[in-house]
C-alpha cells in the first residue's frame, strides 16, 4: 500500500450519498423493451453502421464500425432486428439528436460467436492486443468515453512507469464503480495484467478512496490471489475531484500534467476500474462492450446499481428502480457536480453513462438555482479550485466577453469540476459562463480557420491574376515591340523584301523539300503493300490518337482554364 | 414534460452572501455588548440609526437603479456597513453625523459605483473619513468609558445627547467626554514628553475599556475564521506588520515610540483586522495578495498614529490599500497546476 501520497490543492468534502445505492449486490437491468444505440457514444469520429433495417443481429455482433483512428465501434447489446437507423434523443446536454440504430429485442439475448484469447494475449505483440481492444468497442468507461485504445499506445520512444487504476470515484451518489471493485475485483486485477502487458508498465497502482473500505478488501484480496508483482494499493482521501484524472495522479505521484499535455507526458496511463473490466471481459471471453454497471440513485425509492444493456432508456431503469416518471424534475447524466441534466425522457444509456441522478419537483437534495446576486470577491471559489485558476476573475471577463482576458486567466485550465460553483455564495453559475466563453473561443477560431482559408483563396487567386496580368502585357509588349520595328524599319532598306523571318524560315524549308522532292523522286515506301492487319491496326492507333488528344483537351479545358493556358501560352512562345 | 436543464454543478453549499452578512453581525455582537457595558447606550442608539438609515437608503438606490429591491436589500451588506460605520463614531455624536455618513457611504460610495461588489472603497471607511474631515469636532469628541467619568448613560439620556444635545440638562458634555488614549499620546509626545511620562499622566491609560473592546472584536474575528468567512491572511498579515513595526521602533527608542501592545489593543486595530480590512469586495482576492494588502494596511497604521496627523490611521490606510488592491491581485496570481513556475 502506498503511504506517501500528494495532497491536491482546493476541493470539496461532499456528502458522498453513497450507502444507499450499495445495499444490494448489482443484479442486471431488465431486458428493455427497445435499445437504442448512437453511433457517437466516445470521444472522436461517430462509427458507420453496417447493418439494414430488417436485419437479425445476435448480442455482441457489430453493426457499426470504427470510421477514423479516434472511434469506436457499436455492438448489438441482445439479439433482436434492426428497426430503424435515423436520428434520435441522445444524451447530451444540446437536446439534439443524432443517428442511433434501433434494435428491438428479440427476447432471446443469445450471443454471438464469441473468441477468447486469454491464454494468448502475452504472445501477442501489443499492437495486436490493442486492436483486439479497439475491436470490443471499448472506451473510457470513466465518464470521458475516449477510445482506450489510444492510450495504450504511448507511442515510440515513450516509456509508461505507472499505470493507475482510477477506482476513486470522487462524485457524490454514484457507486458503480465501488460495486464492481467489490463484485468483480478479479477481473479487475486480470484487465490490469493485460493493460499493463500492453504498455509495458513498470509498475501498477489501484487508487480508491478511503470511503470505500469493502471495495479496497475486495482489491486487496485480487492482488494477492492473483499474485501480481509490483501492484499497490493507494488509499487516498475522500475529496472531490480526487478522482479527475490530473488530480490522481498528483495525488498518487506528486507529478503534474503539464499544461495542454497527457499523463503519458509524466509517464503514466491512467484507466478507470470499469474499463479494465470491460478490457478483461473482452480479452478473457472475447465479449464486447455491450452493457456496464452503473448506479441509479437520487430521489428515488430503491437506488441501486444495475448492469444495464447500453442502448436501455433512461426512463426504464428509472421506472425500474421504482422512481415516479410523473413527479421527475430533471434526469441528471452523471453525478451532481459534473452531471448535464438531460433535456428529454427518451435518452439512453451509452458507454459512459455511469450514473443517473433523479431529482424530483420540490427535492429538498436539487433544489432549483437561486437568484444570482453579484460576485463579492470574496475568494471562496478560489480556494477551492484544485487547479489553482482564479474563478472570480475568469467568471468577470467571461461575463463581460473579454475572450482573450479569459485565456490569459487559463480558462482552457479549467475541469469544470464545479466546486467554484458549488461555494459561490452569489450563487453564480460560473461553470456555465466557462462553458459559453470556451464554446464561444472554439466557434471563434472555426472562423478564423475558416476565414484564413478563405483569405489564402483569395490572395493565391489575387497572385495569379497578377501574373497572368503581367504575362499578357509583355507578350503585348513583344509584339508592338516587333511591330513597331518593322514599321520604324528604314525605307532606303527597301533593296531587300521585308521578310518576317519566321516565314522565310518556313519559305525556305518548303523550298528545300521541293528540291528534295524533285531530286531524289523517291516516294516514301513504307506505307505501301500493308497487310490488311498492318492497316487495321495502323487505324487502331490513329483512332487512340485522336482520342487521346480530345481527351487530352478536354481535361486542359475542366481544370482551371485560365492557369492552363497560360501555361500554354508561355510554352508555345 | 418538460425537464429542468440547468448547468452543472446541481448541489450547491448553504452558503449566501446574506448568510455570510449575517455571520458578520452575530461576530460584532460580543464587542457591541461590551460597548454598551463601557461606554453607555450611545453606541445602540447610533447603530439602530445607521442601520435604518442605510436600509432605507439601500432600497431608494435600487428602486432609482431599477434593480431587484427585497433581493438586494436583504442581503445584508446595508446592515454591515451602517454597523461598522457606527462603530467608528463617537456615540455621543448627533444623529445627523450617522445619517450623513450613511447616505454618503451607502450612496456615492456603493451604489454610484454600481453597487454590491462593484465598490472600490470600503463604503463604511470612504463615510467615516467624509464625517472625519468635514466635522472635525463631532467626529472626536469621544466619551471617556463610564468607569473614568461616573457618569452612566442610560438608553433615554443617550437618546436625548443623541437627538438633541442642548436639551440635555443633567449631563455635561465636557465630563463626559475626553481624549483617546491614541489622541492624547499623541498630542503629548508632540510635546516631548516621553512614552512613560504620557502614560502615568493620564487616567485614561489606566482603564482597560480600549483594551477590552479590542479583544471583543479578537474574539468575534476569531469566529468568522472559524466560520470561513473570512481568510487568515489579512488580519494575520495587517496585524503582524503593525506589531513588527511597532517592536522594531520600541527598541529603537522606547521612549518616543509606543509599544506594539499597545498599537495592538488601542483604537480600532482589532475592528479594523477583521471586520474592515476584510471587506472582500474593496480588498485583494489572491491569497498572496491578501497578505501584501494586510501588510500593507498594518505599515500605513503605525505611519499614520505615529508621524501622521490622526490618531488613529484605520480608515486611511484601509482606503489607501483598496486604490492597490487589483495591482497587487494583478501581479500575485499563483501558478496554475501543471503550468512551470514564473
Amino acid at each position: 500500500m502506498i503511504k506517501k501520497l500528494f495532497n491536491f490543492k482546493g476541493g470539496l468534502r461532499l456528502t458522498g450519498h453513497k450507502a444507499a445505492s450499495t445495499q444490494h449486490p448489482v443484479m442486471p437491468a431488465k431486458l428493455p423493451s427497445i435499445i437504442i444505440l448512437p453511433l457517437n457514444q466516445h470521444i472522436g469520429v461517430p462509427a458507420e453502421p453496417i447493418v439494414s433495417v430488417g436485419q437479425h443481429v445476435l448480442k455482441g455482433q457489430k453493426i457499426a464500425k470504427a470510421t477514423d483512428y479516434v472511434s469506436a465501434p457499436i455492438h448489438a447489446s441482445t439479439s433482436g432486428y434492426i428497426r430503424h437507423i435515423g436520428p434520435h434523443a441522445i444524451p447530451h446536454p444540446s437536446g439534439l439528436q443524432a443517428t442511433c440504430i434501433t434494435l428491438e429485442p428479440d427476447g432471446e439475448d443469445q450471443w454471438t460467436d464469441l473468441q477468447n484469447h486469454a491464454h494468448d494475449y502475452t504472445n501477442m505483440d501489443p499492437s495486436a492486443l490493442r486492436n483486439l481492444i479497439r475491436d470490443a468497442g471499448i472506451v473510457g468507461l470513466g465518464g470521458a468515453g475516449f477510445p482506450s485504445f489510444i492510450k495504450l499506445n504511448p507511442g515510440p520512444g515513450r516509456t509508461i512507469d505507472t499505470l493507475i487504476l482510477n477506482g476513486a470515484e470522487c462524485e457524490p451518489y454514484i457507486t458503480c464503480d465501488d460495486m464492481l471493485m467489490r463484485e468483480r475485483a478479479d477481473e479487475i486485477v486480470a484487465g490490469l495484467m493485460i493493460l499493463r502487458y500492453a504498455l509495458q508498465a513498470s509498475h501498477c497502482i489501484i487508487a480508491i478512496e478511503d470511503n470505500k473500505p469493502q471495495a479496497i478488501s475486495a482489491v486487496e484480496q485480487a492482488i494477492n490471489k492473483l499474485n501480481v508483482p509490483d501492484t499497490q494499493l493507494a488509499i487516498v482521501p475522500t475529496r472531490y475531484p480526487a478522482g479527475g484524472e490530473k488530480q490522481l495522479i498528483y495525488t498518487i505521484t506528486g507529478k503534474e500534467v503539464p499544461k495542454n499535455g497527457l499523463p503519458i507526458h509524466v509517464g503514466v496511463v491512467c484507466q478507470n476500474v470499469g474499463t479494465t473490466a470491460a478490457i478483461y471481459r473482452a480479452i478473457n471471453h472475447g465479449e464486447p462492450l455491450v452493457s456496464r454497471y452503473m448506479t441509479i440513485a437520487g430521489d428515488i425509492d430503491k437506488p441501486c446499481n444495475l448492469e444495464v444493456l447500453l442502448g436501455t432508456p433512461v426512463t426504464e431503469l428509472i421506472e425500474q428502480c421504482q422512481g415516479n416518471i410523473e413527479t421527475l424534475d430533471r434526469i441528471i447524466m452523471g453525478g451532481p457536480m459534473m452531471g448535464f441534466a438531460l433535456p428529454n425522457l427518451t435518452s439512453p444509456v451509452i458507454k459512459t453513462t455511469n450514473c443517473v441522478t433523479v431529482a424530483n419537483k420540490n427535492s429538498d437534495k436539487f433544489q432549483h438555482k437561486k437568484p444570482m446576486m453579484p460576485c463579492i470577491r470574496c475568494g471562496s471559489c478560489a480556494d477551492v479550485c484544485p487547479v489553482n485558476l482564479l474563478p472570480q476573475q475568469l467568471y468577470w471577463h467571461a461575463s463581460a466577453k473579454e475572450l482573450d482576458k479569459t485565456q490569459a486567466f487559463n480558462l482552457f485550465d479549467c475541469i469544470e469540476c464545479g466546486c467554484c460553483d458549488y461555494v459561490c455564495p452569489s450563487h453564480i453559475p460560473l461553470v456555465q459562463y466557462y462553458r459559453y466563453a470556451k464554446a464561444e473561443i472554439w466557434q471563434r477560431e472555426k472562423e478564423t480557420q475558416k476565414s484564413n482559408i478563405a483569405r489564402e483563396r483569395f490572395e493565391f487567386r489575387e497572385k495569379r491574376l497578377a501574373r497572368e496580368k503581367a504575362e499578357r502585357e509583355a507578350r503585348l509588349k513583344k509584339k508592338k515591340e516587333a511591330a513597331l520595328k518593322t514599321a520604324e524599319s528604314p525605307p532606303q532598306e527597301d533593296s531587300k523584301p521585308t521578310v518576317d523571318p519566321k516565314q522565310a524560315a518556313i519559305l525556305a524549308a518548303l523550298e528545300r523539300t521541293k528540291t528534295k522532292q524533285t531530286t531524289q523522286k523517291v516516294q516514301p515506301k513504307n506505307i505501301d503493300n500493308l497487310t490488311d492487319e498492318q492497316k487495321q491496326m495502323i487505324a487502331e492507333i490513329d483512332a487512340r490518337r485522336t482520342q487521346q488528344r480530345q481527351q487530352s483537351t478536354v481535361a486542359s479545358k475542366t481544370a482551371s482554364p485560365p492557369a492552363n493556358t497560360a501555361r500554354r501560352e508561355t510554352h508555345s512562345e | 414534460m418538460a425537464l429542468y436543464t440547468p448547468s452543472s454543478p446541481h448541489i450547491h453549499a448553504p452558503s449566501s452572501v446574506n448568510k455570510m452578512m449575517l455571520t458578520v453581525v452575530l461576530a460584532l455582537v460580543p464587542g457591541c455588548l461590551l460597548y454598551v457595558i463601557l461606554f453607555g447606550w450611545g453606541i445602540i442608539i447610533h447603530m439602530s440609526l445607521a442601520v435604518v438609515t442605510a436600509l432605507a437608503i439601500e432600497a431608494l438606490m435600487l428602486k432609482l437603479r431599477g434593480r431587484p429591491i427585497i433581493l438586494f436589500v436583504s442581503d445584508g451588506s446595508a446592515i454591515v456597513t451602517g454597523l461598522l460605520l457606527a462603530l467608528s463614531i463617537p456615540p455621543i455624536a448627533p444623529w445627523w453625523i450617522t445619517v450623513i455618513g450613511i447616505s454618503f457611504a451607502i450612496i456615492i460610495a456603493k451604489h454610484l459605483y454600481g453597487g454590491l461588489g462593484f465598490n472600490p472603497f470600503n463604503p463604511a471607511m470612504i463615510g467615516y473619513v467624509v464625517l472625519l474631515i468635514s466635522f472635525p469636532l463631532e467626529m472626536s469628541t469621544w466619551p471617556q468609558p463610564e468607569a473614568l467619568s461616573h457618569i452612566h448613560l442610560d438608553f433615554l439620556s443617550a437618546a436625548q445627547l443623541v437627538f438633541n444635545a442642548e436639551t440635555l440638562q443633567n449631563i455635561n458634555l465636557d465630563a463626559l467626554s475626553g481624549a483617546t488614549p491614541l489622541d492624547y499620546l499623541k498630542s503629548q509626545l508632540g510635546l516631548q514628553f516621553t512614552v512613560d511620562e504620557v502614560i502615568n499622566s493620564h487616567p485614561i491609560f489606566h482603564s482597560t475599556a480600549g483594551i477590552w473592546m479590542n479583544i471583543a472584536f479578537l474574539a468575534g474575528g476569531g469566529w468568522l475564521l472559524y466560520k470561513k468567512v473570512i481568510n487568515w491572511h489579512i488580519p494575520a498579515a495587517m496585524l503582524g506588520s503593525l506589531f513588527i513595526l511597532s517592536v522594531v521602533f520600541y527598541l529603537f527608542d522606547p521612549e518616543r515610540f509606543a509599544s506594539p501592545w499597545f498599537h495592538l489593543f488601542n483604537g480600532a486595530t482589532m475592528l479594523g483586522a477583521f471586520f474592515i480590512a476584510t471587506d472582500p469586495v474593496s480588498a485583494a482576492t489572491t491569497n498572496n495578495g491578501r497578505l501584501i494588502y494586510g501588510i500593507g494596511i498594518g505599515i500605513l497604521i503605525f505611519i499614520i498614529r505615529t508621524w501622521g496627523g490622526y490618531p488613529d490611521g484605520v480608515a486611511f490606510a484601509v482606503l489607501l490599500m483598496n486604490i492597490c488592491a487589483p495591482t497587487i491581485d494583478h501581479y500575485t496570481k499563483s501558478r496554475v497546476f501543471g503550468h512551470p513556475d514564473k
